[in-house]
């Protein structure tokens, strides 16, 4: 079995009494989409806070890329190629369509501690930038003002910040959020053929995008990983329907 | 009228009122535009943290009083032919204006890491607490500090030199100052489209992003810090220079009240927003001062205007939404 690019062993974290990651496992292996899933207030984004670097877990490994980065702040783990889309979309708006994967994109070539030289005349930055937003849809938008794109354009753009630091593995939080059918549907084509270049660990509540994009899917309950396997596998699981999909259903 | 035509008219205009007193031998004008020319400097300085970065510092005296001593520091020992050190090494006195220059930049720079890595530990009010009470320290210590004239501050009897000039005549020290101010205006133009200037107002907006592409805002804040300390060091340099004359009030938190107050009138992240403000400032000053030793109340409702109802300040007024990068 080929080695995950990231896994997570063993991870606990309480607030208060409350246990929001409560031992959980789990990996992402090359060219797989691993979907996270889980009714609101599964620790969900807890969990997602410890792997990019945000919060810091109480117990447990995070290993990226065949290192151990529990210790590393959010900075490094992104250097080290571990791309991350937001749920709320967190893009500089007042700044341009451009402006914004320009700075995706900027701290592999050469950082920002560069003062002299028009960030928008370095020709291989803005082919990067370019090239990412050509990959979403957004090529005629680059030179917008970020606050004037629709919702659905800023989820795409989000996705472009992402892309133009060329990720070793994607971490994304609910890419979906508030895209209408068709936008979903765009966007899971996109997802799809992204997984070859780089893994995706997907946090998602569109069960359609699920169900079509997951090779393996987790779901968390209570902090707890209580089941992990291929959708159809998932599908029959009885705890999972159960704890979490018998809802929907009902 | 776009943004580039109106910094045209604004230096150009200050740079014509000096050639033009100069013409009619009016030397108080050319000192009024010489102090226009060098308390924009010290708002272009701020400008970096408060525009830019969205770092409110109401403690930009501390970095404009560190210039404005390193001059009387430098030149009452040059004055007094004592030295300012003699063991371990000998450390003569200077009246030589680029000596003064760097070592207000090297001074208010080192200020500014140590007060910057402290303060942008936290944000918000906290931040503007933290800034204030580093200038107010700075304050009390030089009220305390007999050596250098304490209270009474520091006068200094001749202006000190530049090579090749003859800074006592007020419009070539006027050239010195514009010259600075301009070669300081492209500097921050510069800094602004690079790619420090894009990662630092993405800090401002949305650090959570700044973090996830792999920068750190905290970095980014503290360089700014450093530059925009140093700027407003020099300024105070010049500041000193100018009146030949250095004290405690330069270190005041009205001083850094009054940088403040250059910014906002002329519109906070615009570049030559400071150079606006500070020409209305000192147009106010001359010409309200004249009328009523209260004119402040005139400028604080102006004050009040600007933040009321035109945000952008005088360039913003003018020039419109447009963006300050394209």
């Amino acid at each position: 079995m080929t080695e995950p690019v990231l896994s997570v062993r063993n991870l606990e974290k309480s607030f208060g009494a409350l246990k929001a990651t409560d031992g959980v496992s789990l990996d992402l292996r090359p060219g797989e989409i691993h979907a996270l899933i889980g009714p609101n207030g599964a620790g969900k984004s807890t969990l997602i806070g410890q792997i990019a670097g945000n919060i810091r877990p109480d117990r447990g490994e995070v290993r990226f890329a065949g290192r151990d980065v529990t210790g590393l702040p959010t900075g490094a783990r992104a250097r080290m190629g571990l791309g991350r889309t937001f749920q709320i979309s967190a893009l500089a708006m007042e700044h341009t369509v451009l402006q914004n994967v320009v700075l995706g994109a900027l701290a592999a070539r050469g950082g920002a501690m560069r003062f002299w030289r028009p960030v928008l005349q370095d020709g291989a930055l803005l082919e990067q930038a370019e090239a990412a937003l050509g990959r979403v849809g957004l090529s005629e938008h680059t030179a917008a003002r970020t606050a004037e794109l629709s919702h659905g354009q800023r989820r795409q753009l989000e996705v472009a910040v992402a892309l133009a630091l060329r990720p070793r593995a994607f971490l994304m939080d609910e890419p979906m959020a508030g895209l209408g059918a068709e936008g979903s549907k765009q966007l899971t084509g996109f997802l799809d053929g992204l997984r070859a270049e780089a893994p995706i660990l997907l946090v998602e509540h569109d069960m359609d995008a699920v169900f079509a994009l997951a090779d393996r899917i987790s779901v968390l309950v209570y902090g707890r990983v209580i089941a992990t396997g291929t959708a159809e596998e998932i599908r029959a699981s009885r705890e999972v329907r159960e704890a979490y999909l018998g809802e929907e259903d009902a | 009228m776009r943004e580039r035509h109106i910094n045209a008219i604004l230096l150009g205009g200050l740079l014509a009122t000096a050639l033009a007193a100069w013409g009619l031998d009016q030397p108080f004008t050319i000192t009024l535009a010489t102090k226009v020319a060098i308390l924009a400097l010290a708002g272009v300085g701020l400008n970096i943290t408060l525009g830019l970065g969205g770092m409110i510092s109401l403690g930009h005296a501390a970095f404009f009083g560190i210039g404005g001593y390193a001059m009387g520091i430098l030149a009452s020992h040059a004055q007094n032919y004592t030295p300012l050190m003699e063991a371990p090494l000998l450390i003569e006195g200077t009246n030589s204006m680029p000596v003064i220059w760097l070592v207000a930049i090297a001074a208010s720079a080192l200020a500014a890491l140590v007060i910057g890595a402290l303060s942008l530990r936290t944000t918000g009010a906290y931040f503007i607490m933290v800034t204030l009470a580093f200038g107010q320290m700075l304050y009390y210590f030089a009220i305390s500090w007999p050596a250098y004239g304490g209270e009474d501050g520091l006068s200094i009897y001749v202006r000190n030199g530049f090579p090749g000039l003859n800074t006592l005549d007020p419009i070539q020290f006027f050239g010195l100052c514009f010259v600075l101010l301009c070669l300081v205006l492209l500097f921050v133009a510069r800094l602004g489209r690079a790619p420090f200037g894009l990662a630092l107002t993405a800090a401002r907006q949305v650090p959570a992003r700044v973090e996830a592409v792999g920068l750190s805002p905290y970095r980014l804040q503290l360089v700014a810090f450093v530059l925009s300390g140093a700027i407003t060091g020099l300024a105070g340099a010049l500041f000193a220079d100018l009146n030949r004359f250095v004290s405690p009030a330069m270190f005041s938190w009205q001083t850094s009240g009054e940088i403040m107050v250059f910014v906002i009138l002329g519109g906070v992240a615009r570049l030559c927003g400071p150079v606006a403000g500070a020409a209305l400032f000192i147009l106010l000053e001359h010409w309200l001062g004249a009328l009523s030793e209260f004119w402040h109340i005139y400028l604080g409702a102006l004050l009040l205007i600007v933040v009321l109802f035109a945000r952008g300040g005088l360039i913003g007024q003018i020039a419109g939404r447009e963006a300050a990068h394209d």
